[in-house]
């Protein structure tokens, strides 16, 4: 059972929760009403409870933010700045996050439910070292000399797209956030950026850490709202030369039509995922239990790479269930402020009873409920780690990403089987291998189709790791220098030379 | 104005910081700009000196000899500091630390974020001292202050920073092999660099070497010039105050034929960087031929050609090859010191150089505007007036200059020859200091021809507003750098170093980094794989 750790208190008792800042649209530079003045509240998932009534960003507002990203485009000094430039800036703005971890990470625990120890010891931390990352980046954006195969001295130039629109998610809303704002920065292009409507306080924050570090007014916009309305003023607009978007597979497919059917810029889509986590018989299986855990239950199962498909080779199947579950009763639900709880509630109810049908509907279709799969008691939207078993290929919570923490085993006997298996989805983001035997890890990461192999870890993260998807699961990649090119239009320079020695 | 004029040059790729330098001389009431040919008594440095000791695994310590050696000031010829010398003995020392540190760690260990961070912090550090370290540098090399203060010091900081970006983004290659491998490839540190750098720019010729190998994860022992030992012993301080742990940097101070040579023929150093003369540079690599084949990157001497061609402005082709030759009292390995100007502009060109040489301002280097400060020692002194007799007795014209100016220290006259012909050794021999010979030329496959026929390929400058002639130019130049319109535009990004005899390798941007990275394939077959 999972224990409770702090009632059904409303009020962390382990951390001050801090004074909410920003509430309104950061847009040129200032933090500003929605021109319709309406705002909508956002919730705290440990009780349901209101924390701010933020200003509520629609079309109109996506049209002054683009407007001011626009200029400080066109005219404004930060595309045209050299690169060091820009990383002074940046690296400043990393510093000042580190100043600040207690509270950003307190802002995306009550807005997010996640957890306060991992945000401020992990997590945000994280959102610094990676701006550092694309700090250095920033003088680093190379493009070629060319080998003509005629008397033509040709190059390339790598120059900022523009105005970019970033539709990023709730259940990373730091992380998301530097992720795609970062590498825009370092390639010198100037950003609206809308975040989930459920968590949009550390955005603000970000914002106005961005303006104290000396980003110029327009660089970077800042709209709360929702997808329907501010997400689709972006997808849509003729002044934004590119998107990029993290979210669900659905709403990908929207922003790629708006894209379509507005100016054609180009989309780089993070979408969803029902990666397999595939166990092989020779694997120490305390230990990798552990990080099936892990893999599945992180963050509340709230994470696009979720190793939601369990593959178990059957040598190992029986012993390996035995474990899983006992680490699944230890694995503690509750106040993401006590630093012992293991999971927060989810984002808000809609996930929550979106996640409760799917684990109805793993019942009704013949699963085996091995544990979890009831609410807790407690006020909020907590849900218990759910495990199923007797999981076939078919069902609906085999195939479907439930963003939860409801994780489906399967069973397998050969590798051919199971990278068949493993690859029979319209998903293709990530996939763990637990093995020693080279050959096999080798194989297996070769075959699969997804765009991050683990092997013999997961949710292993880095700066310098580039990470996308394969087939429904999107296109282009975030992190690393690959995401650089996102931002970045390519430039041919060609002229004729005369009496060149060489060609 | 003059001193703008440089900066200008310069400030194409350099943010100037000017803030200590407006201070010290507001503190000091001198007034900038003066004329005055005579030379006053040496203003006093606003720095006291600290650090005279070899720097070997942390710290300060004694050479095992207890030798020292003198610096001088070249304002004067007097000692600055007698310096602990470094002898084979203590380069036997020092690359123990340095393999201590690289075998056993934590430096190369660490992660790769960690290191940057010691590097980003140290960048800071030197930035805030940048007025002590300034004027520690001028002080020792007799480099005009505000040179220091707000070109160097600050690209020592910048090319810091840009290696500490490097130092997370360091990758190798997957790599589709023929047949059914899996393929990649570990960029690896080298181990223990040994570096030798020399005195005409202590603190940039420090940080092309030292920057590169520590983002990649090296230990370094590093010989500075014996004319210039200090300012690398101060910077290398705050490295250590900035995180960096012991024994990953040694400085040690000393000779060429004694430390320089331990260094260089020492079997347990794994890679050389040198930056010096062409004839030291063949030393070097026959000592490391000799010993165990590390290898050796260098950055040797020059002869640059730069080309004033027939559609040019004048008075900018004249300001820029001004610069080109004299700037840093000419003691740059690129100067452009074959000044190849077109017929149709030759005459006008002549006059109007040696209106400009004339203008010059020399003078202390401590002084606010002075463009030239005193030649870095009496060797250089001598040599340099050897070649100035050899231009005239070669029946070159000369057309100002010529001597000594002043009459204490080692400053010479901005000097200019015309007429110089291509087999004239001042056409030909890198003299190193403040002598512009001017060359005339007819048509472009002359000129190409005429600059290419040179041991030397480091760089050159052309100057034209002809997008053609700068084509076949920037191809047909047998150069590691070709300048068009600019000249010593250097930054952080942009790789530098020879063709031919001016060296091997080149340094600075992603470039450098190969220098001081091993590289290992790692291959494996695989069984029953999806694709190749």
């Amino acid at each position: 059972m999972s224990s409770e750790s702090n009632g059904n208190g409303v009020e962390s008792s382990y951390v001050k929760i801090p004074q909410i800042k920003f509430t309104k649209l950061f847009i040129n530079g200032e933090f500003v009403e929605s021109l319709s003045g309406k705002t909508f509240e956002t919730i705290d998932p440990r009780t349901g409870e209101v924390i701010a009534k933020i200003s509520e960003g629609d079309k109109e507002d996506i049209d002054l933010a683009v407007k001011a990203a626009r200029q400080a485009f066109d005219h404004g000094p930060w595309p045209r700045l050299p690169g060091s430039e820009r990383r002074k800036i940046m690296l400043k703005f990393a510093d000042l996050i580190d100043e600040n971890v207690e509270e950003i990470a307190a802002l995306d625990t009550i807005d997010g439910g996640k957890l306060y120890s991992f945000g401020k010891i992990v997590e945000i931390p994280s959102v610094a070292e990676n701006l550092r990352y694309y700090a250095g980046a920033a003088d680093k954006i190379h493009g070629a000399t060319l080998k003509m195969s005629r008397e033509l001295q040709a190059y390339t130039l790598c120059e900022p797209i523009g105005v970019v629109g970033h539709i990023i998610p709730w259940n990373f809303p730091s992380q998301m956030f530097v992720m795609k704002v970062g590498p825009a920065l370092a390639a010198g292009c100037t950003m609206v950026v809308k975040p989930a409507e459920q968590t949009p306080l550390s955005a603000l924050y970000y914002a106005h850490l961005a303006k104290l570090a000396g980003l110029p007014d327009g660089v970077l916009n800042v709209v709360t709202g929702y997808g329907r309305t501010a997400g689709a003023a972006i997808s849509s607009h003729m002044d934004i030369d590119k998107v990029s978007f993290t979210g669900s597979t659905e709403v990908g497919r929207l922003v790629m039509q708006a894209a379509a059917l507005s100016n054609l810029k180009p989309v780089s889509l993070e979408l969803g995922g029902k990666s397999p986590f595939i166990v092989f018989d020779d694997v120490d299986v305390d230990q990798i239990a552990s990080l099936a855990l892990q893999a599945t239950f992180f963050n509340k199962g709230e994470i696009c790479v979720a190793g939601s498909r369990v593959f178990v080779q059957e040598g190992i199947y029986d012993k390996f269930l035995i474990k899983l579950v006992e680490k699944a009763k230890a694995w503690v639900v509750g106040d993401p402020f006590d630093p012992n709880v293991h999971q927060g509630p989810q984002v808000d109810k809609n996930q929550y009873e979106r996640i409760l049908k799917f684990i109805e509907i793993g019942k009704k279709e013949g699963a085996t409920l091995l544990t979890g799969g009831k609410l807790s008691n407690r006020k909020g939207y907590y849900i218990e780690p759910t495990i199923f078993t007797d999981v076939s290929d078919d069902m609906t919570i085999a195939k479907e990403e439930i963003f939860g923490p409801v994780m489906s085993v399967l069973k397998f006997k050969s590798v051919e089987e199971v990278i068949e298996r493993a690859n029979a989805t319209k998903y293709g983001l990530a996939a763990g291998i637990m093995t020693n035997d080279l050959n096999i890890a080798n194989r297996v990461s070769r075959s699969i189709r997804a765009g991050v192999i683990w092997i013999n870890c997961y949710i292993a993260f880095d700066k310098d790791l580039p990470y996308g998807g394969y087939k429904m699961s999107g296109f282009g990649r975030d992190m690393g220098m690959e995401s650089l090119n996102m931002y970045l239009q390519v430039k041919s320079v060609a002229t004729p030379i005369y009496n060149s020695p060489w060609l | 104005m003059a001193t703008r004029r440089i900066s200008s040059h310069i400030s194409r790729s350099l943010p100037l910081l000017s803030r200590g330098v407006k201070q010290f001389y507001r503190g000091r009431g001198i007034h900038r700009y003066s004329t005055s040919p005579a030379l006053e008594d040496p203003i006093k440095p606003p720095v006291s000196l600290q650090y005279d000791k070899l720097l070997i695994n942390g710290q300060f310590v004694n050479s095992a000899s207890g030798k020292t050696f003198p610096t001088l000031d070249p304002r004067t010829g007097e000692v600055i500091a007698n310096v602990a010398e470094g002898d084979a003995e203590d380069i036997n020392r020092a690359v123990s630390a340095a393999r201590k540190a690289f075998d056993e760690g934590p430096w190369p260990k660490m992660t790769a974020y960690e290191r940057q961070k010691i590097m980003l912090r140290f960048a800071d550090l030197v930035e805030k001292y940048i007025d002590e370290i300034a004027a520690l540098e001028t002080w020792d090399n007799g480099k005009p202050y505000e040179q220091s203060a707000q070109i160097e010091v600050p690209m020592f900081v910048r090319i810091f920073r840009y290696y500490a970006g490097w130092t997370d983004k360091i990758h190798g290659l997957t790599i589709p092999a023929d047949g059914p491998h899996h393929v990649q490839t570990l960029h690896e540190p080298i181990g223990v660099a040994g570096q030798i750098i020399p005195w005409n720019f202590p603190l940039l010729m420090y940080a092309w070497k030292v920057a590169p190998a520590l983002a990649c994860g090296n230990t370094v022992v590093l010989k500075t010039a014996e004319q210039t030992p200090l300012s690398a012993l101060l910077v290398s301080k705050l490295l250590h105050e900035a995180g960096l742990p012991e024994g990953v940097m040694n400085v040690v101070s000393g000779f060429g034929p004694t430390a320089g040579v331990a260094l260089c023929s020492h079997m347990d150093v794994d890679k050389l960087a040198f930056t010096g003369s062409t004839d030291t540079g063949k030393m070097v690599l026959e000592l490391a031929a000799k010993s165990n084949l590390k290898p050796v990157t260098l950055e040797l001497g020059g002869k640059s050609p730069f080309i004033v061609c027939k559609d040019a402005d004048v008075d900018k082709a004249v300001e820029l090859a001004h610069f080109a030759l004299f700037f840093n009292q000419g003691q740059c390995c690129c100067a452009g010191s074959r000044t190849y100007v077109h017929e149709n502009v030759y005459d006008e060109f002549i006059e109007k150089a040696k209106a400009r040489a004339l203008k010059r301002s020399v003078g202390d280097p401590f002084k606010a505007g002075m463009e030239q400060g005193p030649q870095i020692d009496e060797k250089q002194f001598e040599k340099i007036l050897k070649y100035i007799r050899s231009g005239t007795e070669s029946g070159a014209t000369l057309e100002t200059g010529g001597d000594r100016f002043g009459t204490k220290g080692y400053y010479i006259q901005p000097t200019v020859f015309s007429d110089v012909k291509d087999d004239m050794l001042i056409a030909q021999d890198e003299i190193f200091g403040p002598v512009q010979t001017v060359l005339k030329f007819k048509d472009l496959d002359e000129v190409i021809r005429r600059a290419n026929n040179s041991r030397y390929g480091l760089a050159a400058g052309v100057f034209t507003q002809n997008l053609d002639t700068a084509n076949t130019l920037m191809r047909a130049l047998r150069a590691g750098t070709v300048w068009i319109n600019c000249y010593d535009t250097f930054d952080a990004a942009i790789p530098f170093g020879g063709y031919k005899m001016s060296g091997i390798g080149r340094e600075k941007g992603e470039y450098s980094l190969k220098n001081y990275l091993q590289v290992k394939a790692v291959v494996t077959p695989l069984k029953n794989p999806a694709w190749l």
